[in-house]
């Protein structure tokens, strides 16, 4: 540690020792950016698990009739799966991580506005996950039900429900922790002169987020709760039998779990918005259009639920209106790409690791986006629906949005979170098993599920046997992928090049403007706003005078 | 840097506003918690109105006036203690306090009489004599054990938050200058109250 003059703020978060030692100074820390790696590690974990499982599955379906493991394991398999990617990875990946760790940072404040309420959520979501990983264990087996807990199966099923739905309560709490936080933090705690509209862009689309996650999550809540008292107490909310309707627990589950998948892909967006002016070294094209469509997104993103639910039979006006709404939904997204890449055209391009990521996320979400659509036509989702078309269509929204999005911000903020150089080249590569094997493993599925191959089937007719294939071995190059990046990332930690430079990038956005790594309170003197984010100004007139001398 | 421990900066910062922000933020998910059962009541009352009816003829409307009296008392003590601590009052909002949380403890005495009826009675969820019942019937009824259930959680909740304030007022942490959390811990109690009064005319009057 160095001696700085300039205060007690100038030492890093990772060297600060405060009134706790070794691990204990990790987990009770109520410091953002502690508390952002500390999810970053457990949220690995969980994503560790999440990709064996899914590997296992793949396996599974390399050939016909049971290989490897019976059906019953099979539907434990893909249960936890979709519960460990979508509760403790795709749902805490950014917001939960990087929202934590350069939230603050980005808008000039020394931490969240709760920041005790912060460590909570944190410790809520171990628990959480806990929970989850304990059910797995206990006698009766681990959940069965998929993901979705679809009445009247979770009442019925012998397994570990209860317990699974518990983990999902809780981890839900942990959420709404989270985005109460990030909406205080962004009312309260911007620094002087940053007014709304001079956030960079991931501070709008976590603001978004978190207003998803306070107003849709309470609604699961209850709704997984009143599971757990149908299962103990046979209420008869969702039973026939007793005059329930098992349709409104579907309609209950999708008011809450389709805004879900948008608090899973916005600040992924976001990500995306802050890396392409970056590395294009170009002013954003078009910023309040991609600020409002964040906003935009989270209003439109709560109307649209029943389109999962086109097959359990509405009234034909419901459906018409909420194919209409998803169609409407696709505006906004759609914005954001148009904006992206007119803001990539005529920048000097910088194709660096994170860029890759960015641009792996717009063309994978772009396919997935599209997909979505043709599933929000009527009479074709009635031809895919259940199928595994469903299931490469959420797989390239999921994790080649979402998930690139998160590598994306990795490669783009590692080097400011640990003050360590990754090798560029390894991650270049990387890029490419994982882009490759994404593509190969996923797009089958289109196929296979345009021509009939049901989802969550843990065996299959012979004749699609070759999608099945490639999609298996789409997933080895896959993980090869990942653990080429997983382990670059790790080595960097260890042995990569330090660097103290504050500005890696080149970028503009203020957490550059923050010692790397960042010091405890991210800032000796508080910053203070007087342009907007992404003003490449400097660049503009160094490119200006080229051409002028050039002429 | 050579000290075993550095400064610390954290909890020197006061945002009363913005802890009040966060709470009203907080109370939108519970508003929003209760808002899925209310929704499950709203739709279940228009598929089963008659049965409904008859069903909410069973529930004795003094035990829910009573505890809705009861409920509304305490809210004015909890305002009025938030006052008092305002005016430096300390130990009249300890007062208020307490009061307001006796109140509580009598609203759930007065619950638990009226849920042992009804279990005496043999109403419950899953008893035989409410499954011979017709299906509305059997709705109302889990509804009302549940909402009415999740209420009286949250009004044991309240206790022991309101308990915990008293304590920070006794001890002087929650005092003329700095009383955010009493305040906070009064919107609470007032979120309680005003889904109480949601409650009332649902089961007992408007049925």
């Amino acid at each position: 540690m160095t001696a700085n003059p300039s205060g007690v703020n100038s030492v890093s978060y990772l060297e600060y020792k405060g009134r706790h030692k070794g691990i204990k100074s990790w987990i009770f820390s109520t410091d953002h950016k502690r508390i952002g790696i500390l999810y970053l590690i457990s949220m690995l974990t969980f994503f560790a698990v999440g990709v064996t499982f899914g590997f296992l599955m793949r396996l599974e379906l390399f050939s016909p009739g049971p290989s490897i493991m019976d059906p019953q394991t099979y539907n434990s398999i893909f249960t936890l799966h979709g519960i460990i990617m979508i509760f403790l990875f795709i749902i805490p990946g950014l917001p939960a991580v990087f929202g934590n760790f350069f939230l603050p940072i980005m808008i000039g404040a020394k931490d969240v506005s709760f920041p005790r309420l912060n460590l909570l959520s944190w410790w809520l979501f171990v628990a959480g996950g806990l929970l989850a990983i304990i059910s797995v264990f206990l006698p009766g087996g681990p959940a069965d039900t998929g993901w979705t807990f679809y009445i009247p199966y979770s009442v019925r099923s012998g397994t570990n429900v209860v317990p699974a739905l518990l983990a999902a309560f809780i981890l839900g709490f942990s959420s709404i922790l989270t985005g109460l936080n990030f909406v205080t933090t962004v009312h309260r705690l911007r620094a002087k002169g940053m007014t709304f509209f001079k956030m960079p862009l991931f501070i709008w689309s976590l603001y978004s987020t978190a207003w998803i996650q306070i107003l849709a999550t309470p609604i699961i809540g209850i709704t997984l709760l009143l599971v757990v008292m149908e299962r103990w107490l046979g209420v008869g909310i969702f039973d026939p039998a007793l005059g329930g309707d098992p349709v409104l627990y579907q309609h209950l589950f999708w008011i809450y779990s389709h805004p879900a998948v948008y608090i899973m892909i916005l600040p992924a967006m976001g990500v995306v918005s802050e890396i392409i002016p970056v590395f294009s070294r170009r002013t954003i094209f078009g910023y309040k259009f991609i600020a409002f469509s964040s906003v935009a997104i989270a209003l439109l993103g709560s109307l649209v639920w029943a389109h999962h639910m086109f097959t359990v039979g509405m009234s034909n006006t419901a459906m018409f209106i909420f194919s209409f709404l998803t169609f409407i939904v696709a505006i906004p997204s759609a914005i954001k790409v148009f904006n992206w890449v007119a803001t990539l055209y005529k920048g000097s391009i910088y194709t660096e690791p994170p860029l890759l990521y960015a641009l792996g996320f717009i063309f994978l979400f772009s396919i997935g986006g599209f997909t979505g659509l043709m599933q929000g036509a009527l009479s074709v989702n009635m031809h895919i629906h259940d199928t595994s078309f469903i299931v490469a269509h959420f797989h390239y929204v999921m994790f080649g949005g979402t998930g690139f999005g998160i590598f994306a911000a990795m490669h783009y903020w590692w080097p400011k979170m640990f003050g360590r150089k990754y090798k560029i080249k390894t991650a270049k590569t990387a890029f490419w098993f994982l882009f490759i094997g994404f593509n190969l493993l996923y797009f089958p599925m289109f196929i296979m599920g345009w021509l009939g191959m049901p989802r969550r089937y843990y065996d299959y007719l012979p004749e699609y046997t070759p999608y099945h294939r490639l999609s298996t071995i789409g997933s080895w190059i896959l993980i090869t992928g990942l653990i080429i990046m997983f382990s670059n990332l790790y080595s960097a930690l260890r042995r990569g090049e330090k660097t103290t430079e504050p500005n890696v990038w080149g970028g503009e956005t203020l957490e550059w403007k923050s010692a790397t790594p960042p010091p405890l309170e991210n800032f000796d003197v508080l910053p203070e706003v007087s342009e907007a984010p992404y003003e490449y100004k400097e660049n503009d007139e160094v490119e200006e005078k080229k051409t002028e001398e050039a002429v | 840097m050579s000290s075993a421990e550095h400064a610390v900066g954290h909890h020197v910062h006061r945002d009363d506003e913005g802890a009040r922000l966060g709470m009203w933020l907080f109370l939108f998910t519970e508003l929003l918690l209760f808002g899925g059962m209310f929704l499950i009541y709203s739709i279940y009352h228009y598929v089963h109105q008659s049965e409904f009816h008859l069903a909410a003829k069973q529930l004795n409307t003094m035990f829910g006036t009573l505890n809705t009296f009861i409920l509304l008392t305490s809210s004015l003590t909890m305002a009025l203690s938030i006052a008092a601590i305002q005016k430096e009052k300390k130990a009249l909002s300890v007062f208020l306090q307490l009061v307001t949380i006796l109140f509580a403890v009598f609203f759930m005495v007065n619950k638990y009489f009226e849920w042992s009826a009804k279990i005496q009675h043999g109403i419950y969820p899953g008893s035989e004599e409410l499954l011979m019942k017709s299906n509305g019937e059997i709705l109302f009824f889990g509804l009302y054990y549940l909402m009415t259930g999740l209420h009286g959680l949250h009004v044991i909740i309240g206790v022991l938050i309101i308990g915990y304030m008293t304590i920070g007022t006794v001890k002087g942490k929650i005092n003329s200058g700095n009383f955010v959390r009493l305040e906070a811990a009064g919107l609470y109690w007032h979120l309680v109250d005003i889904i109480w009064i949601f409650l009332f005319p649902l089961f007992y009057l408007i049925v």
